[in-house]
């Protein structure tokens, strides 16, 4: 059964595995208690913990997602790298400093003692569970496609290739038994070595491929005005690209700001038409006898057919699929589309699309009429049909919708890095406020450097394997690091398994990092907070560490489940809402907390939960959506600008968390904590002036 | 490390220490998230008003794609670098002038 796998993929791939989790056992025997379990001790060295940050914070949405993105929308995907890094700016400048200097272990423990409130702790926590599960489905996608690569060619069961829910169950067993035993500290020295091996991973084949087939800025000029088309080039001199599919966006949409990403929403919009001519109203109806049955028709495509008066659509797929048209699943009832006469006879096919909801059937309608010279607009269940020739359509200008949806992901992937739960929790381990900003400087240079390289992928991708661009799930874009190298192996043998052994790796190094990560922040969560603080105060450290194991095995139960349900949605894509989230509740809890002095308990709490769960509602939509579960492309042609708030939440979800904050903060005026001064003074000042050991000592004063 | 003296703690807990102490801090990092901001967002406006401009061509690379895809890391660098030195350098004179003004109550 494993002849048919690559050796040196699987070898890489075995490797990273093992070593990650030898590592986890021997870090295990390291720590001894509880603290040790927690926060590592707070004295890791500058240069270790800005390594496991990045190590920690490059996750398969960096790795693979942003090659893939970039591969598949050009341009527009680039803010996700841009932003993942430069987000830590934000952290930098006004987070990262006087959060340390405070000193808690988690973002709930800072809750809790800005604002004296344990009540609070238990609401902050809860967003420490939502963004870690909105970050790890991603992180589980990678797992099944990387897994899904690996295994391709194997038999399972009478199929070809790993189905895509075992790579992530495989995946999510190994992890989660790994954070089980090794905890925090096994984390650290696990995460700074992941880093590297990532950093290792993504750069060597960029440089090797590109020596081999021409420089980026060489691959860029490929997706010009006159592309050279063949075969792919070996050397630099002779560079030409494999045709593209007709999948692909053409060079220019690729290449364009506002590309297929952000204008996406605006060109699924109905265009406005106005026209001249006689009209024809076609109306949406059940048929009763007489109709064209296309469900005879089982030849893969559909059809439409005018004929003596009735035109009449059933999608063959639909049928298959026990649905009828309006989505009720039940016996197929096909639609008839009246016309009055005077329309030319027209017979043709319709292509395959799919689920029929009323903006597919009118796209798909429309294209097959447009060639018989008929245009057909679709309001509610009423389809209208006009002539071409005596119709003006004017789609809507989809740019202004593009800029909104940019800076929406802006203000997403800026605020979002400065409010993740399992970022933020390492800078508790700096020794002081100045390292935690020297750590800080280190994570944006190291991950700066990593992010120049994946888009290279996605270039590359284009060229050369655009056949990637058909795929669909876990054979889509999103695998194009771990493909791409293998366009060595002819001509150059072995490397180009070598190579793409060594993507893998890092692959592997990339989710299996994030997600314990991950992990290690949701159980710290549940154990320390849920269990520690609310449900069992007088529990013991050594039942608090029993706890700690049985939370990481029902967090990384259900992150696997959920894993296992996100394939068609893209990497990247998902963790871009994790962020979403984060900007919405964290970043503005955070910020205001530590710049804002009148910030009350009641503000925050408003100001967080209406924030942080608006976003998540958006989000969460525009995923049901685009997994079918529910139906909104209908209403979304018709309100583009709402499917983008949905999709984006984070320009009117961020200003309206710290607007509400505001708000309550001052009508609740009478509780701002008593010694907010002292608490102020030790979030800014130096901490040589030593206020935080006169901070602790007055609340030791005043619980005893 | 801070004095016993109640007139040294005074100082360091009066409302005009750390209203100083906020403003300078919240200054810095806000003209450093200026700069960054103004880039940020200042490139789709561009890329929107300017197409033009930035689909020229630089060594192969499309001006907005060099721009975002290259450049803008090392200005992010380069600011968080400044941020950083200004801001022990801050903490640093801080630090003095509190002193400064303790052993000036001492005498």
């Amino acid at each position: 059964m494993l002849a048919s796998v690559d050796p040196w993929i699987l070898a890489f791939s075995l490797f990273t595995v093992v070593a990650t989790v030898a590592m986890g056992f021997w870090a295990a025997r390291r720590s001894r208690t509880a603290s040790d379990f927690f926060v590592a001790g707070r004295g890791v060295s500058v240069g270790w913990n800005a390594a496991a940050i990045s190590g920690e914070y490059l996750s398969a949405a960096s790795f693979m997602g942003v090659a893939g993105m970039v591969m598949s929308s050009g341009y527009d995907a680039l803010w996700y790298p841009v932003c993942y890094a430069c987000g830590y700016l934000f952290l930098l400048l006004f987070i990262a400093g006087p959060l340390r200097r405070f000193g808690a272990y988690t973002i709930p423990d800072f809750a809790e003692g800005r604002y004296d409130s344990p009540v609070f702790r238990k609401i902050a926590v809860i967003f420490v569970l939502f963004i870690g599960c909105f970050y790890t489905m991603p992180q589980m996608k990678g797992a099944g496609t990387t897994l899904a690569y690996v295994f391709k060619d194997i038999t399972w069961f009478g199929h070809t290739g790993l189905p895509y829910w075992v790579g992530v169950v495989l995946v999510g067993a190994v992890i989660t038994f790994n954070v089980a035993l090794g905890g925090m500290k096994g984390i650290t020295m696990v995460q700074a070595f992941q880093y590297w091996a990532k950093m290792f991973a993504i750069s060597v084949p960029v440089f090797v491929l590109l020596s081999v087939y021409g420089g980026y800025g060489k691959q860029l000029e490929l997706n010009g005005p006159s592309p050279k088309v063949g075969a792919p080039g070996q050397g630099s001199q002779t560079v030409t690209r494999v045709p593209l599919p007709a999948k692909a966006p053409a060079d220019a949409i690729w290449l364009n700001p506002f590309g297929p990403l952000t204008t996406k929403a605006a060109k699924a919009a109905k265009p406005t038409v106005t026209y001249t001519g006689p009209l024809v109203t076609v109306t949406r109806q059940f048929a009763g006898q007489g109709v064209f049955d296309w469900a005879k028709d089982k030849g893969g495509f559909n059809s439409i057919a005018l004929k003596g008066g009735t035109w009449s659509i059933t999608n063959t797929v639909d049928l298959l699929a026990r649905k009828t048209l309006d989505g009720r699943p039940g016996s197929a009832r096909p639609y008839v589309i009246r016309y009055a006469p005077g329309l030319a006879e027209a017979q043709f096919r319709m292509p395959d699309i799919g689920f029929l909801s009323n903006s597919k059937i009118a796209t798909a309608v429309g294209q097959q009429l447009a060639t018989n010279g008929i245009t057909v607009l679709v309001e509610g269940d009423t389809f209208t049909a006009v002539r071409t020739a005596d119709a003006i359509i004017k789609p809507i200008d989809p740019r202004p919708y593009a800029l909104l949806y940019t800076y929406s992901l802006i203000i997403a992937l800026v605020c979002g890095t400065a409010g993740l739960p399992h970022i933020l929790v390492r800078f508790y381990t700096n020794p002081d406020g100045v390292a935690a900003k020297r750590t800080t400087m280190w994570v944006m240079i190291l991950i700066g450097v990593f992010y120049v390289f994946p888009p290279v992928f996605g270039v590359l991708g284009r060229n050369f394997l655009p056949a990637l661009y058909a795929g669909t799930g876990a054979k889509g874009t999103d695998k194009i690091v771990l493909e791409l190298p293998r366009l060595l192996g002819e001509g150059h043998g072995v490397w180009g398994s070598i190579l793409s052994g060594i993507t893998c790796a890092g692959a592997f190094a990339a989710f299996m990092s994030t997600f314990s990560g991950l992990l290690v922040s949701m159980t710290g969560a549940l154990a320390h907070d849920v269990y520690g603080r609310i449900l069992c105060p007088d529990s013991t450290p050594g039942e608090r560490m029993r706890m700690f194991k049985w939370c990481a095995v029902a967090m990384g139960g259900a992150a696997t489940m959920l894993g296992c349900l996100v394939e068609p949605l893209q990497i990247n894509f998902m963790v871009g809402q994790a962020f979403a989230i984060a900007a919405a509740s964290y970043f503005p809890l955070l910020f205001m907390s530590v710049w804002w002095r009148r910030m009350t308990m009641p503000g925050a709490a408003t100001g967080m939960l209406t924030g942080g769960t608006c976003a998540l509602i958006a989000v969460s939509l525009t995923n049901f959506s685009d997994l079918n579960w529910i139906h909104l492309a209908g209403y979304w042609s018709e309100h583009p600008l709402l499917r983008i708030l949905c999709e984006q939440p984070a320009i009117w979800c961020v200003p309206l968390a710290i607007g509400l904050m505001v708000i309550v903060s001052l009508r609740t005026r009478h509780s701002v904590p008593a010694d907010i001064r002292l608490k102020m003074l030790v979030l800014h000042a130096p901490e040589t002036l030593g206020l935080k050991q006169e901070y602790i000592r007055e609340h030791e004063a005043l619980s005893h | 490390m801070l004095s016993p003296e109640p007139t040294a703690a005074d100082h360091i807990h009066s409302e005009s220490f750390l209203h100083s102490l906020m403003r300078r801090q919240l200054r810095l990092s806000i003209a450093c998230a200026a700069a960054f901001l103004l880039v940020l967002f200042g490139l789709p406006l561009l890329n929107y008003f300017a197409p033009d401009l930035m689909s020229v061509r630089v060594g192969g690379f499309t001006l907005t794609w060099l721009v975002l895809g290259i450049l803008f890391f090392p200005f992010v660098w380069l600011i968080a670098w400044i941020f950083i030195r200004r801001s022990i350098a801050l903490e640093g004179r801080e630090s003095r002038d509190a002193q400064a003004a303790i052993n000036a109550t001492k005498r």
